[in-house]
């Protein structure tokens, strides 16, 4: 059995699924009830600083978007860091942890941008035994407004800043968790790293609206006809997820930071998917919320199965695998040439794949062959472009096939170099680099 | 035990008033808002799909099924409606699974076809029960149209007409509209007098009249209708029936499965209706299915349907064949009836004759067997009533001979539904053709 075991930022877990920080890892109930159905670790509910605790709405903090027969596709909330006092949180915290010594804990932690804010809660949270903590610096709604969350993690020169006074009033390692909502999550993840973070997060949620009550006009989810933007997360999130993960990974700057994958992860094969675009771990929340703790049982067994199946033994022969494999369009193979190719057998003859290139791509699909609705790929027209494949309903009915060195494609009429080829050195490209 | 269920004789009440009544309930329920999204879902919204090519009247299914999946149910009716006036029905009755239903490509892919039956109803409903006020009317054109027959054909050309502008007057023989959707079909495919509130629905958009009691050949004449009106639709179905011809077939007790069918339909009370104990249905089309699995809800303790061909020749479809099956009913088949068995005038006994099939030739075997019986019901097939058309109107095949837009050989007379030799005896058909026929007459008149 494969052995995922995962040290993350010096923080161990018997397993890489932690759930992340928000409603599921708010008090010792649900933690515990976490722990017992097998989580790793938690990120305990983001803390703030001493004093008054946060209040929330008292209507609805959540919306959403459904697929087929209502699944979850993706949530939005407005809820806010945890409404209970610091100290009943840090009691609590400090039970779990005594009660649990092999999970991760690690505590969020959200308060102003003013070092003696952090130099004041820095201790408190140390003193519970908490394997390490994480910044917040991803909420996007309602703390942001109090300059806190998305709007430090907005800023790199902040997040640094925030980052060094944490790492030098604690011992405890520092993960900073970052927000979607920039343009690009190369720059705070490198400022992250230059304030001494032992590892970076993310994402947090995305900006959102989930949808527009359309007899009162109120956003979704509405609070006495008004709304606000939330934060989305759940299935919808993942590939924004996965593009920044790796965007992390393969940054020369921070190429060796550790990263806790977060971002839609439902299932064991979400999880091996950020795990090899360089994510040391995952972390887990909307799956949770709409399936409850269990699903970790599938996720570990999922996983160990598939390693077991793909011959990985550990983790570590998982982690940034698929991370040299990103690359920049720029060096893409341009003399790999696909065709699609329909199986007839497998073919239902819905014709999806024959509207989709017929209205809106390069006119490659038949809709009738000798007076029979018939489809079948025209070589002399098809690019290549997947399309077909993505709106076609049957799995592996159309598949991609390269075509060898040597072949002619027919909409070129060129033959296919063996070569690789990329649009640095294509003659189209003005500012190609000659060859030497 | 309801005391009466084991008497013999033909005798009504069999079983308890609210066994009855669950019996006849909806066949195929309809289905909740939730059930309906889930199973619009299932569409893939194929181009140029299978499922429109089935159909008779061509409804753009994908697209109305698409119109349901993003909650907008009355625009799913419309585009429902625009080609089928009484797609509330169809949904009801028609055998999709042998139009649409069958050729869905996810029945191809995976056996089970995207339930566009129910769908149809789920959109259709929702307009009726809404009131929804769909269509208005062209302005007067100044035409009179004349319908013959208030069923599905005639509704269906009567509303196309209505709503170019045209005036129509039905002229019906019965007392009350909807045709075989009133006085055909088994009471559990349509509940809640659904085929009246069709008909008041088609009668909403205006300028359709509908005189009752009004038969062609008896006080009606085709020839006045001709001259009294621009044109003239004959919808009128198939109002004879074919009777059994053998010794016994006058016996007390042999009922015409048509008349049966009927009679359950306009009973206020099912309990009224009288049924024998053990039962043989003579015939294997939809007509003997509806009588036989009819007579068995409504507590007959034997009741074997008697075909004189195989599974693969009859009418009535698979569907229906295990419908009746899984209600009950026995389905022979190779046999053919011989004699009606009596005693002081009343059935007793059928015989039948086995039979075979010889180069294509059906012929009896000379071997007989006997099925106690106290009621026959005889479904063999019904046939057009041609004593009021006259020599202008030519037949083929018995039944009334039309071009492709429903014109016959008679001046300025169209004809659509059972009653013309094209298409197949179905509600759906009998829609699309008076449709059709509306549009040549329509187009007829603005010359």
């Amino acid at each position: 059995m494969a052995d995922i075991t995962n040290t993350f930022a010096g923080i161990k877990s018997p397993n890489p699924f932690w759930l992340a920080s928000a409603p599921p890892t708010d008090k010792a109930y649900n933690v515990e009830r976490a722990f017992k159905a097998g989580w790793g670790g938690v990120v305990w509910k983001t803390l703030g600083e001493e004093g008054p605790p946060a209040v929330n709405v008292n209507g609805p903090r959540y919306g959403a978007i459904w697929g087929a027969d209502r699944r979850l596709l993706g949530l939005n909330n407005i809820e806010l860091i945890t409404d209970r006092d610091l100290y009943v949180n840090l009691r609590e915290i400090k039970q779990v942890k005594k009660d649990w010594p092999d999970r991760a804990m690690v505590v969020s932690i959200m308060v102003p941008c003013e070092e003696a804010a952090w130099k004041a809660i820095l201790p408190l949270v140390e003193e519970t035994g908490a394997d390490g903590i994480e910044l917040n610096f991803g909420c996007p709604h309602g703390m942001s407004e109090r300059g806190m969350g998305s709007a430090v993690g907005q800023v790199p020169e902040y997040i640094e800043m925030v980052t060094r006074w944490c790492k030098a009033n604690t011992r405890m390692p520092v993960i900073v968790k970052l927000t979607p909502n920039i343009t690009d999550i190369r720059f705070p993840a490198r400022a992250a790293q230059a304030g001494g973070a032992d590892a970076v997060s993310l994402i947090n949620t995305v900006s959102s609206i989930t949808s527009v009550d359309l007899d009162s006009f109120s956003p979704e989810p509405s609070i006495d006809g008004k709304g606000s933007h939330g934060g989305y997360c759940g299935p919808a999130v993942k590939p924004i997820a996965l593009n920044m993960v790796a965007e992390i990974a393969r940054d020369a700057e921070t190429r060796d930071l550790p990263i806790s994958g977060i971002g839609g992860i439902t299932t064991w094969r979400d999880a091996a998917e950020f795990l090899a675009l360089g994510a040391g771990n995952v972390q887990v929340c909307t799956a949770a919320m709409t399936y409850g703790f269990k699903i970790v049982s599938e996720m570990i067994e999922g996983l160990q199965n598939w390693m077991d199946a793909k011959g990985h033994a550990s983790l570590d022969d998982v982690i940034g695998r698929a991370v040299p494999n990103v690359t920049d369009w720029q060096y893409l193979n341009l003399n790999y040439v696909t065709k699609a190719k329909i199986n007839q057998d497998l073919c239902i003859s819905c014709g999806r794949c024959h509207i989709a290139c017929e209205d809106t791509s390069h006119q490659a699909i038949t809709q009738e062959v000798n007076g029979v609705r018939r489809f079948e790929v025209i070589d002399e027209e098809c690019v290549g472009c997947n399309l077909c494949v993505n709106v076609c309903p049957v799995e592996n009915c159309i598949t991609m096939e390269p075509l060898a060195a040597g072949e002619t494609d027919k909409r070129t009429g060129e033959k296919v170099s063996g070569d690789y080829g990329n649009w640095t050195e294509h003659p189209n490209n003005p500012s190609r680099v000659a060859a030497e | 035990m309801n005391s009466k269920q084991h008497m013999s004789g033909v005798v009504a009440g069999r079983l308890d008033p609210s066994d009855i009544a669950d019996n006849f309930q909806d066949l195929h329920p309809p289905l909740s808002a939730h059930e309906a999204i889930v199973a619009a879902d299932r569409c893939y919204f194929c181009h140029d799909a299978p499922c429109v090519t089935a159909c008779p009247t061509s409804i753009d299914i994908p697209m109305f099924i698409r119109q349901i999946s993003t909650g907008n149910p009355l625009g799913s009716a419309e585009t429902i409606f625009d080609q089928n006036i009484l797609g509330g029905m169809c949904a009801r009755v028609c055998p999709t699974e042998t139009l649409c239903e069958q050729v869905c490509v996810r029945e191809v892919a995976e056996g089970k076809p995207v339930k566009i039956g129910l769908l149809q109803r789920y959109a259709t409903d929702h307009a009726m029960d809404n009131g929804a006020d769909i269509y208005t009317r062209a302005p007067a054109t100044g035409n009179k149209v004349a319908v013959v027959g208030a069923g599905p054909a005639g509704l269906a050309c009567a509303h196309r007409l209505a709503l170019y502008g045209h005036d129509v007057v039905i002229f019906e023989s019965r007392e009350k509209p909807g045709g075989l959707n009133e006085f055909g079909i088994a009471a559990y495919k349509t509940v809640d007098g659904f085929a009246q509130r069709e008909v008041d629905f088609v009668l909403s958009i205006g300028g359709i009249d509908i005189q009752y009691g009004q038969e062609l050949g008896d006080g009606l004449s085709l020839e006045q209708l001709q001259s009294d009106y621009d044109a003239v639709f004959l919808g009128t179905g198939l109002a004879g029936v074919n009777a059994l011809q053998m010794p016994g077939a006058d016996a007390d007790g042999v009922v015409d499965a048509v008349d049966f069918i009927a009679g359950l339909r306009q009973s206020a009370d099912k309990s009224d209706i009288a049924v024998g104990r053990r039962i043989v249905v003579i015939g294997g089309g939809m007509t003997a299915i509806d009588a036989a699995v009819q007579a068995k809800l409504l507590g007959a303790e034997d009741v074997t349907i008697c075909y004189r061909r195989g599974k693969d020749q009859m009418n009535a479809s698979l569907f229906e064949q295990d419908l009746a099956t899984s209600r009950g009913v026995v389905i022979r088949h190779w046999l053919q009836p011989e004699q009606v068995n009596t005693t002081d005038g009343k059935v007793q006994s059928v015989t039948l004759e086995y039979t075979s099939q010889t180069d294509g030739k059906l012929v009896g075997t000379g071997e007989t067997m006997t099925i106690e019986a106290d009621q026959v019901l005889v479904a063999i097939g019904q046939k057009l009533e041609t004593s009021g058309l006259g020599s202008p109107v030519k037949l083929d095949g018995g039944r009334i001979a039309t071009d492709q837009n429903g014109r016959t050989s008679a001046d300025n007379v169209w004809a659509g539904g059972d009653c013309t030799n094209s298409g197949d005896d179905l509600t759906v058909t009998a829609v699309a053709q008076g449709r059709d026929a509306a549009e040549a007459i329509n187009d007829t008149l603005k010359r």
